[in-house]
Formats: structure tokens, sequence, C-alpha cells
């Protein structure tokens, strides 16, 4: 009994802990990211991330340009603060189209 | 009848925007709220807010300029949006979308005239401060891929003339205005590899783009524009490792003391020192993190800095005659931007992520005050309106 409580107390805190770290994600799209595309994403010395315009890349070439950067380009490497995982999601969420 | 006089008398006075205030504004300013797309107006003497003025867009990225009589602010935002407010009432007084995508916008010389700069579709487009009418249209160069290039580093400068890069170009370009019907134009080609942001002496002579495709700067001296453009510090920090940059430096603000000027290196952590009669590089001071504003007190005797993601919650005061960080502050995440008091015993800082503005005593290096903002970032001080390049 007291096991299957801690048990799901732990689930709830996993949970919690995921949600605030998409938090900190969306907040970092919007902030840091937005600095250069566009607090609302259509671009500004970087590029639009619209929906219209990703369609032509993968999830996994979106997720390898915000993890390594584009050398030549002022769009640095986030690797120091996304993991993989992140970065994948935050494609796909880029691709789907987000408001953040 | 007399009544009815009366009732007449009060409702034209209310039409006469009742709200509006009678007092100077030379103690003024401004902040950007830029996630609600609004701005507080400020009286800097009480720290306390006058008015807040909503329905101005996308302020992601947006600066301001003011009217020559320091009543009307003109702030450009990100979805290329110029709008004038108006401080005593509080109001906004007009707003058109002039282009898709705007950096930065200046006021000319005599002050009739707002020059804005787009990203898209690049170029420059210039209107009628008074009416926001439009005056001239001067269209970037096209790049290979056809699109006019992104127009950055806009500044006014003496001569009633506009100085600004192209950054997919390598251009620079000076437009003088003096006919408003006829503007002319000189382009400097190769003028540098992806001048992203520029800056103007205090004095108006000398135009500075810093460069994001090479090492070093572009000079270019406005008395003389016969000479064209030279490189400046081209060999600095070369070989050195350049690390990634997460927020673009601004180089607005000229921070000079005596022959000293401090500016922020890009791809290094450092603050760059460069004698302003040489042009060389006499120092380089180590800070925190990649810096985004490097910004001198009025008086000269202090720089400060912040910083770039991740380094933002962070504000370093260098002492520009030890040339040492004498302070290093943690005012919060996400601190924005610095503007001082026109004389400096102040200087007011946002911090975006707690929703406040700090106030700092510039002599203890105490914080004095705060005043809540909706996300905050640029901060304009009206006496800005009296100055070249600001």
């Amino acid at each position: 009994m007291v096991g299957a409580a801690l048990a799901l107390f732990t689930l709830a805190g996993i949970a919690d802990s995921a949600v605030a770290r998409k938090t900190e994600i969306l907040h970092l799209l919007k902030h840091d990211c937005g600095s250069c595309h566009g607090m609302t994403l259509q671009g500004g010395l970087g590029p639009s991330l619209r929906p219209e315009r990703l369609r032509l890349f993968s999830e996994a070439q979106l997720a390898i340009v915000i993890l390594h950067g584009r050398p030549g380009t002022p769009m640095p490497p986030w690797k120091p603060f996304l993991t993989e995982q992140e970065a994948l999601w935050l494609a796909g969420l880029l691709k789907k189209g987000i408001e953040p | 009848m007399r009544l009815i006089f009366i009732a007449l008398l009060l409702i034209s006075s209310a039409g006469q925007a009742a709200d509006c205030l009678l007092r100077g504004t030379g103690d003024l300013g401004i902040i950007i709220e830029r996630a609600a797309g609004s701005l507080k107006v400020v009286d800097t003497t009480h720290r306390k807010e006058l008015f807040r003025v909503k329905g101005l867009g996308d302020l992601s990225h947006a600066s301001a300029v003011y009217s020559r009589d320091a009543r009307y602010a003109y702030i450009f935002g990100r979805d290329g949006g110029l709008s004038k407010v108006d401080l005593l009432c509080g109001r906004l007084v007009k707003r058109v979308v002039q282009g898709g995508n705007s950096i930065g916008g200046a006021i000319s010389q005599d002050g009739r005239l707002i020059a804005v700069s787009n990203y898209e579709p690049g170029g420059v487009k210039l209107f009628s401060a008074e009416t926001l009418d439009l005056v001239a249209d001067i269209p970037a160069t096209q790049t290979p891929k056809g699109k006019g290039a992104k127009t950055v580093g806009l500044v006014d400068a003496p001569g009633q003339r506009f100085v600004f890069g192209l950054y997919d170009t390598h251009e620079i370009w000076v437009l003088d205005m003096s006919n408003p019907q006829a503007p002319q134009l000189t382009r400097f080609k190769d003028a540098g590899l992806q001048p992203y942001d520029g800056l103007i002496t205090p004095d108006g002579r000398y135009y500075i783009a810093g460069l994001f495709g090479e090492d070093g700067l572009t000079l270019l001296d406005l008395w003389h524009l016969e000479k064209g453009p030279t490189r400046i510090l081209s060999h600095y920090g070369k070989g050195k490792q350049q690390l990634p940059v997460y927020k673009m430096p601004h180089l607005e603000g000229w921070a000079v003391a005596g022959d000293q000027t401090f500016l922020p290196a890009i791809g290094h952590h450092e603050v760059l020192v460069v004698n302003r009669n040489s042009w060389q590089a006499t120092g380089r001071i180590p800070v925190y993190g990649q810096p985004v504003f490097a910004i001198a007190r009025p008086d000269g005797r202090q720089v400060w800095v912040n910083f770039a993601f991740p380094h933002n919650d962070t504000i370093q005061v260098i002492d520009t005659e030890t040339l040492k960080v004498i302070k290093t502050l943690k005012p919060g995440k996400g601190a924005l931007h610095m503007e001082f008091s026109p004389r400096g015993e102040e200087v007011w800082i946002s911090i975006r992520d707690q929703d406040l503005v700090k106030i700092f005593d510039t002599a203890t290096l105490k914080q004095i005050g705060s005043l809540p903002a909706d996300k905050p970032s640029g901060i304009f001080f009206t006496a800005r309106a009296h100055k070249t390049g600001l």
C-alpha cells in the first residue's frame, strides 16, 4: 500500500518535471530562438520557422540543425542546452506549427 | 441656456483628451513590453508609470526614437509596424505596417523624416514624422535568390543623411535626404562580410559596422566619403576559437570614455577597447559571457555590459580607468536592456523573466527601486531626442 502510493507519487513527480521541462523549452523557443527568428517565428535575421518553410526538411534534419547549428551562419549549436530527444520533439512541434 | 453652455464646455474639453498631461517630457521614457505588444510611459523623476499604451503589434525586437520636441515616440516593431505614441496623452496616434519584417529605425537630423530598415523585403522606407505618410522607398540590392538584402544598422547622420548596411550583399549605403523628392544614394560594395549592425559616433562623423562574416569591423568616415570604407581591428581575435553566439550583440550606444571606446566582441567573451584616434585595439576585457550591449555611463567612467543566453541573468560593470570589472550583478534572468538617466546617476535594467524593471544607483551599484512591466525589453528615455544616432 505504502509502496503503491510511493510509486504513484514518483510517477506524478516525473510527469510534473517533464511538463516543467517542456514549458522551459517553449520559453526558450519564444524568447531565445525568437530573438533571431521572431517571437512569432516568422523570421528575422534568421529564417522563418513556420511549417510552410520547414516542410522540406525531416524532423531528424531539423534536430541536427538545432543541435549543431549551421556553420557560416549566425545559427549556433544548442546541444549544450537540449538533448537529442528534446530537439526532435521541438522539430516535430515546429513542423506541425506552433504559436509559442 | 447657461446650463447647456456649461454642458457643451464640459463635452468639448473631454473631447480634447482630458487625460493629457500638462508638463515637460524631459524626464519621461518608455519601456517596451515585448510579449504583450505594449509599452509603458514612465516618469523617471518619480519612478512611476504614467500610461500603458497597447496595440503596437509584435515587439519581439523593438526600438524607438523620439521627435525633437520629445513628445512623441516612434516605435519600430518586428512585424514591420511603425507606431507613433504621444507621451503626454498616453495614446497611439498612428500606426502603419510598412514592411514585412523590420529591424530598426532612425529620425532625420531635422526631425521631419522617419526611416525604417527592413529584413523583408529589405531596403529602407522614409515617412513623414508628422503624418507617417510614405515619402520615399529605397529598395535593397537583390540577392541571387531574388530577395532584397536584409537591411541593418540604420542610423541618422548629419547632413540629413542615413547610413545602413546590407547583410546579404556586404554593402554600406549612405542616403542623403536633403531633397526628399530626390534621394541621393552612395553605395559602397565590398564593405565587409555580413554587416549585422552599425553605430555612429556621438559627433556623427564615423559609422562603424559590425561584421558577422569576418573578423573585425568596417569604418566609414562621413566627413570623407571619397575615402570609402576601411577595415579596422581586422586581425582582432584571429586564431582564437570562436564561441557560439546565442544572441547577436548590439552596437547601438557608443560606449566612449575619453579616447577609448568599448565594443562587444563577437564569438568571444570579451569587451574590446579601441583607441578612437588610431582605431587600434588597445585592450580586451574578459567578461562573463557573450556581451550584447556595452553602454557607457554618460560621464564615461563606467561601462555596463549585459550578456546573451545562457548568461543573461548577469550584468557587469567595468571601470574605464583600470579596465577591470568592478562589479558583477545578478539582477535576474533575461536582463535584456539598460538605459541611463540623462546624467547617469541611475540605470534602469529590464528583467524579462521577473516582469520587472530594476533601477540601480550607479555610484553605490545597489538597487534602489523597481517598476512592474510585462516581459520588459527595450527602455528608451527622451534624452535620446537630441542625440545623433539614437
